[in-house]
């Protein structure tokens, strides 16, 4: 193979954007890295890598051994039960109103897609002030059902329209020849919609999981005891203090950020097909 | 499918006359459940919030507030700034990913990280980098120039500016993603043709790629405004609205006046934001109802 000039400046060009990309995308997750295995002396000198790189900051954050982490465990544990309450209630509520739109052809299907797709679109942070104040009438503030009817509400239309999308795709035929065969719309749902739509499935499941574990302000604002809140709020409370732990604050949030990482990396081929088609339809 | 043509389907049988098939029943009930969450916790809470920011005294004493106006300013300069920038790094990343390359292959499965990671760690982290006294980018600028560097998120500029910076590194995966499902849908014999007519990268670019991928840019680019309106974290986790409140967005603002119990003008701060956001989500729906 003869290595010719162009080819070798196309690759130049390349790497020009390369380069600079991935120092972009890796330094900030690099110095989070950097803090969680530096002695706390070493974390403040600015060094790019410690002289004595230790595990000691993840012996102390899982031991809770500093105040600031007395509940790691029980909000790790806050996270993942409300992340994973939001992932299948979000799955219930969309799939049964998807396949009423789209295999049925309910009546008002078409107007609850709209207005489902009109809350898709509105911001949630302005969502959130309303939302709150609601959340105080129903009695369900500092409840961590507020959070997670919270999370299936903003989750539930993006759902429904990526489901839509897929449901629209399966063969009229099939639902046909169920009932031909005498089966019940229920009979299809278990029998033959759900089956075939196990990918989208997947893929709206993965996106409401990650959604609610990765939520900050919504947790903040409908949850205050300590051993209430999800491990996002537990991370903020760092900020209140002008002495924080900083090697343990990184330390923390990457072990909070490592689920979500390793999740999106095992279902990427669903998220991907998923978000792409879904997000934007043109 | 398009929405129009479903709520066609929908609305044209004479309903009301045939009695109710068990299959309609069933579609009801399967559509309740979210009917219930859409009543419960999005209609009612915007119909009590309008009601509650009914007063005009409350916009009085909002555009009166000089956080407020000036973070109308910070908000619009998100927008246009922040917006258009991440969206052009995004068409010329796209193009940079689709290259074949195995190590492009690798850096592409890095580069998706910021946007699958929730956000507090690595704003926090990006905001202790940005600490005068102890942030590596300070510790390194002492390094080169034996000169302290400045205090970053000090200066409401610099502040705002460096929040834009970390919407962009959060966001900027999702949407090159995006674009790039955009430029792997346009024909390879296009590109082939066009080659052949001994077209530059440019020409390329400018004949083939952009008339195929402009309507999916503005979509992604309206879409993606409408949603750095509701961007808390950025500017939150960054600056906490600081310095002297300079850096707040319409956004921050609401939930700023929450905490401070001045539910009224916090809920007035959202019905402000309304003629920016709805005019953008009407856009988007005539989009998708295409």
């Amino acid at each position: 193979m003869r290595l010719s000039l162009r080819a070798i400046t196309t690759e130049a060009k390349l790497l020009l954007i390369g380069i600079p990309v991935l120092i972009w995308t890796m330094l900030p997750i690099y110095h989070l890295v950097l803090f969680s295995i530096s002695p706390k002396d070493s974390a403040l000198s600015g060094k790019l890598w410690p002289d004595h790189p230790t595990l000691d900051n993840f012996r102390k954050v899982f031991l809770q051994q500093h105040h600031y982490l007395d509940h790691f465990w029980q909000q790790m544990w806050n996270s993942f039960v409300i992340s994973a309450a939001t992932g299948i209630l979000t799955l219930l509520v969309a799939t049964l109103a998807a396949f009423a739109i789209s295999r049925l052809k309910v009546r008002f299907g078409g107007l609850v897609l709209n207005l489902a797709l009109f809350t898709y679109f509105i911001p949630a942070a302005f969502l959130a002030v309303p939302m709150y104040r609601t959340m105080g009438l129903y009695g369900l503030l500092n409840n961590q059902w507020a959070l997670i009817l919270a999370m299936v509400t903003i989750a539930s239309p993006y759902a429904i329209w990526v489901l839509k999308q897929a449901s629209d795709k399966l063969p009229h035929e099939l639902d046909e020849a169920a009932v031909m065969d005498g089966a019940t719309p229920l009979q299809i749902f278990r029998l033959v919609y759900l089956p075939l739509m196990a990918p989208s499935l997947v893929a709206v499941g993965t996106y409401a999981l990650l959604l609610a574990w990765n939520e900050y302000l919504y947790a903040f604002l409908l949850l205050s005891r300590d051993t209430d809140v999800t491990l996002s709020v537990g991370l903020g409370n760092f900020l209140a203090a002008d002495d924080s732990p900083w090697e343990l604050l990184m330390t923390t949030g990457l072990i909070y950020a490592l689920p979500p990482a390793a999740i999106y990396y095992v279902f990427k081929r669903y998220m991907v097909s998923g978000l792409t088609a879904g997000a934007v339809k043109s | 499918m398009s929405l129009t043509a479903t709520s066609a389907e929908v609305e044209a049988p004479p309903a009301a006359r045939r009695p109710m098939s068990a299959a309609e029943a069933w579609g009801l009930m399967m559509l309740a459940p979210y009917v219930l969450v859409f009543l419960v916790f999005v209609v009612y809470p915007v119909g009590y919030g309008l009601w509650l920011a009914r007063h005009p005294a409350s916009y009085v004493h909002l555009f009166e507030d000089p956080i407020f106006t000036r973070a109308i300013w910070n908000t619009l300069a998100f927008l246009l700034i922040g917006i258009n920038a991440k969206m052009l790094i995004a068409l010329v990343l796209s193009g940079f990913f689709v290259t074949e390359r195995v190590w492009i292959r690798w850096l592409s499965l890095l580069f998706i990280l910021p946007w699958a990671v929730p956000s507090i760690p690595t704003i926090l982290s990006i905001r202790f980098m940005l600490n005068p006294e102890w942030g590596i980018v300070n510790s390194l600028i002492f390094r080169l120039t034996g000169d302290d560097g400045p205090n970053w998120l000090n200066d409401p500029t610099l502040a705002l500016a460096f929040s834009m910076v970390v919407h962009v590194w959060k966001s900027l995966p999702f949407w090159t993603l995006i674009l790039i499902a955009g430029r792997l849908a346009i024909p390879a014999d296009l590109y082939e043709a066009s080659s052949v007519d001994g077209a530059s990268s440019w020409q390329k670019f400018r004949y083939v790629t952009w008339p195929s991928m402009q309507n999916l840019y503005l979509t992604c680019t309206v879409l993606s405004m409408i949603w750095t309106l509701g961007d808390f974290n950025s500017v939150y986790l960054l600056t906490g609205g600081g310095p002297a409140d300079l850096t707040h967005v319409l956004a921050t603002l609401g939930i700023r006046y929450l905490r401070l119990d001045q539910v009224d003008m916090s809920l007035a701060a959202v019905v402000c934001a309304l003629p920016l956001v709805l005019p953008l989500v009407f856009f988007m729906m005539r989009r998708l109802a295409k």
